[in-house]
C-alpha cells in the first residue's frame, strides 16, 4: 500500500490526529521514566543486606536496675538464651542492619588526616560474625582478646582502645583503591585500627545513597549500654517458637527490664521498605492506569473514524480492495501517529527524567526503557485499533451504493 | 436556552452511549487521582501550629567544620550545641527562647501491676510552653528557676496521664522516669501538633508525639540518653556539654519584623565573635527561619507524597488529552446536525455554548465519580502503615475544589473541540448530503 493517500486523508483530521499522537507522547514519557523508577525501586528492596536474613531473629532488652551491671548481664542472658533448642548461636549488638541505630564515624587513614567518607560502626559480643552470616572474603574473625568494652557511659572511648577491625568490601575499596586492606591502619577515632578482615556485603542501619550504603566497619567493642540487641540464630521453621521462649526466658531470668522489637530478620526488612512497597504498588498502577486509558482513547477514535468512512470504505472495497487492504489501512494509519506519538514522546521522556534528574536524585534513564516503551505503545496500538479495523474490514461494498 | 442545551446533551449522551462512560470513566480515573493526592499534600502542609506560626523561628547558626561535600537539596541542618544554646537562651535576646532535644524514657507506672514501658518525650526549657501556646488541662509549665535548679518536674500530655492516673488528673503525683522520679506539674489537653514541628524532621514527623516533657538541664544532669540525630566533629571531652556536638533543636518567638531582623543581626554578630575564638570555621551566614518555612525546607512533606502528585495531574492530564480526542472526534461527526442548526439560525456562539455545555456535563458526572474515587483512594492511604495516613480526610475546601477541578477539567477538554465544530462552514456540509 502506498503511503501518500493514507497521509492525505490523515491530514483531513489533522487537530484528531495530532491530539491522540500527544496523548501517546505524553503516556510514553510518563510509563518510560514510571518504568525506570519501578526497576530501581525494586532494586532497592532487593540489596543484600549482607547478613542471613532468614534465619536472624532478635530480640531489644533494656535493663531497668539502678547498678545494672551490662557486661555481666549480656553474659548471662546470652548463655541462657543458647540453650534454647535450635538455637545455633546468640551474640549481643549495637546495630543491625535496617534498624536505624546508626553510630558513623569519618574515617581517615593517616593520623588526624581528612574522613575520607564515613562508615557505621557495628559491635557485638564474640561470634557476631558466624551468627550474623557475613561472608568473610579474606583475612580472619576477631580473636578472643581483641574485645574491648565500647564505653558507652565515656563517650565510646572504646573506639580509641580498639586494634582491630574487620570492614567491609565496598569500604576497603573506597579507602585503598587497588590496594591489599589487610594489616592497613584506619583511623574511626583518633587511634589506629588495623584492618584484619574483609567482609562482602553488610548494609548500614539506614538508607544512605549508593556505595555509601555498604561502608561499615564491624569493631570487637562489647556492647555495655543498659540497652542491647541479642540476635539468635535458628532455622528459619523455629523462628517463632525460638522466639516466643527467648522472651519468656529473658523475662524469668530477669523481671526489672523491657523487652522490645522481638522480630525476626524479615520483619525488620519489611518495616524498612513498606514506603517502597507501597511506591512500587502506586507506580505500576498509575503505569498500568495510562495505558489502559490511552489504549481506550485509540480504540474509540478508531472507531468513530471507522463509522465516519463507512461510505468511503464501500467505495474503496466497490473499486477492487480486498478486506485484507482495509484492515492494513486502519493497521498503517495507527502505526504512523503512535509513531509520531513515540518520537514526541522520547523528546518529553528525556525532559521529563532531566526534571526528575534535577529534583530527586534520579539517574538518567537508559536507552532500552525508551525502547520497550516505544514497543509496547505500538503493541497497545495495533491490539487497541484491531477491532475498529476488523469492523472497517467488513463493510460490504454494497454501502458505497447508498445515500450516506 | 440551558435547559435545552442540557436536553439535547443527554440525547447525544444516549447516542453513543459506549463513548460517553469512557470519557466520563478517563475523566473521573483523572480527578480521582488528583484529588487523592491534592487532599494529602493540603493536610500535610497545613499549619501545624495557626495563629502563632507567623512570629516562631529557627535560627541557625552552622558550627560545623568547612566541608567540600555540598548539602543535599540545600537542607539546613537547625541543630545547634550545648555551648550555643545555652548563650542564646541566657541572652534571651528573642521575646521567647527555647532549648530542646528529644528523648525516649522507661516510665514506671505506680500501680505494680502495670509492666514499666517506653514512652517518647521531649527534654525542653521553661518558655517552651508559653511560646507554642500549649494547652494545659491542668497545672502548667515550670519556670526559668526550676531549669536552673534542675527541678525533677514533668509535664505529662493526656494519653500517659490516662494511662498512669485514669481520669484524674496527676498533679502534685510522682512518675518514675528511667531512675528518677518527677513531681507532675501540669497536664496537657491532648496536644498533637501535625508535624511535630519543633523536633528534628524525619520520617516520624507526622504521627508522632510527645507524652512527656521535663527540663533539659534535669536529663542532661541526669545523662539521660536522646533520641535522634547528633552530629560530632573533634573528639575530646563530653561530646554533650561540648562545642563540638550539634544535637539540640533552638526555638524563638520574635512579635515583629524589627524584631526579627534586629535577632539575625544579633545571631550574624556571635557567628563572627565565634570566629575570632576559632569557631564556627564557616564564612558567616546567619539565617533566621519562620516556623512554615522551616517545615518547606526541611522537606516534611516526603518526596515520595510530592511525585506521587506529579504523576496523578500527569495522569490527568492524558485523560484530559483523552478526552479532548474523543470529543472532537464526536462532534466533527455531527457536522451535518451543526450546520442544520446553524443553517436555521443559530449563531456561532450558540453552537459553542450548546457543545460547551455538553463538555461541561461530562465534567460534572466525571467529577462526581472522581469524587467516589478520591474517598477511595484516601481509604487506601489512611490504611498504609505511615504517620501521616490518618491525616488524609477531604475537607469542604477539598470537595468544593474536586468539582470545580472537574468542571474547569470537562469545560477545557470542550473548549477545543467545541470551538473546532462551530467554525465547520455550513454550506459546505449541507451540499455534501
Amino acid at each position: 500500500m502506498s503511503l501518500p493517500p493514507l497521509i492525505a486523508s490523515l491530514t483531513r483530521h489533522k487537530l484528531t490526529a495530532l491530539l491522540l499522537a500527544l496523548q501517546v507522547g505524553l503516556t510514553c514519557a510518563i510509563v518510560c521514566n514510571v518504568a525506570f523508577m519501578i526497576v530501581d525501586r525494586v532494586q532497592q528492596l532487593r540489596q543484600p543486606s549482607g547478613v542471613a536474613e532468614s534465619e536472624l531473629v532478635m530480640i531489644e532488652s533494656t535493663d531497668l536496675d539502678q547498678d545494672a551491671k551490662p557486661l555481666v548481664r549480656h553474659q548471662a542472658d546470652l548463655a541462657a538464651l543458647r540453650t534454647i533448642v535450635g538455637v545455633q548461636s546468640a551474640v549481643a549488638v549495637d546495630a543491625l542492619p535496617f534498624n536505624h541505630h546508626d553510630w558513623s564515624n569519618g574515617i581517615a587513614v593517616v593520623p588526624d588526616g581528612p574522613a575520607r567518607n564515613t562508615a557505621t560502626v557495628f559491635n557485638g559480643t564474640t561470634g557476631e560474625l558466624t551468627t550474623l552470616g557475613l561472608h568473610l572474603l579474606e583475612g580472619r574473625d576477631f580473636l578472643p582478646d581483641e574485645y574491648v568494652p565500647m564505653g558507652s557511659a565515656h563517650d565510646w572511648n572504646g573506639i580509641d582502645q580498639v586494634p582491630v577491625t574487620i570492614v567491609t568490601r565496598a569500604l576497603a575499596e573506597k579507602l585503598f583503591p587497588g590496594q591489599d586492606p589487610l594489616g592497613k591502619d584506619i583511623y574511626p577515632g583518633d587511634k589506629p585500627v588495623r584492618i584484619v578482615g574483609v567482609v562482602e556485603h553488610l548494609l548500614r542501619p539506614q538508607g544512605h545513597e549508593g556505595a555509601d550504603n555498604d561502608y561499615a566497619t564491624v569493631l570487637p567493642l562489647l556492647p555495655d549500654a543498659n540497652d542491647v540487641t541479642y540476635v539468635l540464630r535458628t532455622a528459619p521453621q523455629d523462628r517463632d517458637r525460638v522466639l516466643k521462649q527467648a522472651t519468656v526466658l529473658l523475662d524469668h531470668l530477669h523481671a526489672n527490664r523491657i523487652l522490645r522489637h522481638a522480630q525476626s530478620f524479615e520483619q525488620l526488612r519489611a518495616d524498612y521498605f513498606h514506603r517502597n512497597h507501597t511506591m512500587i504498588g502506586l507506580l505500576v498502577a498509575a503505569a498500568a492506569g495510562l495505558l489502559v486509558v490511552t489504549a481506550l482513547g485509540i480504540a474509540g477514535l478508531a472507531s468513530f473514524w471507522v463509522q465516519q468512512r463507512r461510505r468511503s470504505i464501500g467505495i474503496r472495497r466497490a473499486v477492487g480492495a480486498t478486506r485484507r487492504n482495509i484492515l492494513h489501512y486502519f493497521q498503517l494509519e495507527n502505526f504512523l501517529i503512535v509513531a509520531t506519538g513515540i518520537a514526541l514522546g522520547s523528546v518529553l521522556a528525556y525532559g521529563l527524567n532531566m526534571l526528575l534528574m534535577w529534583h530527586y536524585e534520579q539517574t538518567r534513564l537508559p536507552l532500552p526503557y525508551l525502547a520497550i516503551g516505544a514497543m509496547a505503545l505500538w503493541l497497545l496500538g495495533q491490539l487497541a485499533v484491531l477491532g475498529p479495523a476488523l469492523r472497517a474490514a467488513s463493510v460490504p461494498p454494497v454501502v458505497a451504493t447508498r445515500a450516506a | 436556552m440551558l435547559g435545552y442545551y442540557c436536553l439535547l446533551a443527554l440525547y447525544s449522551f444516549k447516542c453513543s452511549k459506549t463513548i460517553t462512560a469512557l470519557m466520563v470513566l478517563a475523566i473521573g480515573l483523572g480527578i480521582g487521582a488528583s484529588m487523592t493526592m491534592i487532599t494529602v499534600l493540603h493536610v500535610m502542609s497545613g499549619d501545624p501550629l495557626p495563629g502563632r506560626s507567623a512570629h516562631l523561628y529557627v535560627p541557625v547558626i552552622d558550627p560545623h567544620p568547612v566541608s567540600p561535600a555540598k548539602p543535599k537539596d540545600n537542607v539546613v541542618d537547625g541543630a545547634v550545641t550545648w555551648i550555643d544554646a545555652m548563650y542564646l537562651l541566657h541572652t534571651a535576646r528573642a521575646d521567647r527562647q527555647a532549648a530542646m532535644a528529644a528523648g525516649s524514657l522507661p516510665v514506671h507506672p505506680a500501680q505494680g501491676s502495670v509492666r514499666p514501658f517506653f514512652e517518647s518525650g521531649h527534654y525542653v526549657t521553661a518558655d517552651f510552653f508559653p511560646m507554642f501556646g500549649t494547652p494545659f488541662h491542668a497545672g502548667g509549665g515550670w519556670s526559668a528557676r526550676d531549669d536552673e535548679n534542675h527541678a525533677r518536674v514533668v509535664v505529662l500530655n493526656a494519653d500517659l496521664n490516662r494511662k498512669l492516673f485514669g481520669n484524674a488528673s496527676g498533679i502534685g503525683h510522682t512518675v518514675r522516669l528511667k531512675n528518677t522520679d518527677f513531681r507532675v506539674v501540669g497536664v496537657l489537653d491532648d496536644w498533637h501538633p501535625q508535624p511535630t514541628f519543633y523536633a528534628q524532621i524525619d520520617n516520624a514527623a507526622f504521627g508522632s508525639t510527645d507524652e512527656f516533657f521535663i527540663p533539659l538541664e534535669t536529663a542532661q544532669e541526669l545523662n539521660f540518653g536522646i533520641a535522634g540525630r547528633m552530629w560530632c566533629w573533634g573528639n575530646s571531652g563530653d561530646a554533650r556539654l561540648s562545642d563540638h556536638c550539634a544535637w539540640l533543636q533552638f526555638w524563638v518567638q520574635l512579635n515583629s519584623a524589627s524584631q526579627a531582623s534586629a535577632y539575625r543581626g544579633f545571631l550574624a554578630d556571635y557567628w563572627r565573635d565565634q570566629q575570632r575564638h576559632g569557631r564556627f570555621p564557616r564564612p558567616e551566614n546567619a539565617r533566621l527561619f519562620g516556623l512554615m518555612d522551616w517545615l518547606g525546607n526541611q522537606h516534611v512533606v516526603p518526596a515520595d507524597l510530592r511525585l506521587q502528585l506529579w504523576l496523578a495531574l500527569g495522569f490527568l492530564g492524558v485523560c484530559m488529552l483523552n478526552i479532548v480526542g474523543l470529543l472532537l472526534a464526536k462532534f466533527l461527526r455531527r457536522s451535518g446536525e451543526i450546520s442544520v442548526r446553524r443553517a436555521l439560525g443559530a449563531r456561532r456562539r450558540d453552537v459553542f455554548a450548546q457543545l460547551g455545555v455538553e463538555a461541561g456535563m461530562i465534567g460534572l458526572v466525571g467529577g462526581a465519580l472522581g469524587l467516589c474515587l478520591a474517598e477511595l483512594g484516601l481509604w487506601s492511604v489512611r490504611q498504609r502503615p505511615d504517620g501521616y495516613a490518618h491525616l488524609a480526610q477531604m475537607d469542604a475546601a477539598m470537595l468544593l475544589g474536586t468539582f470545580l477541578l472537574a468542571l474547569i477539567a470537562g469545560l477545557c477538554a470542550g473548549m477545543v473541540p467545541a470551538w473546532r465544530a462551530c467554525r465547520i462552514p455550513p454550506a459546505l456540509q449541507l451540499k455534501t448530503q
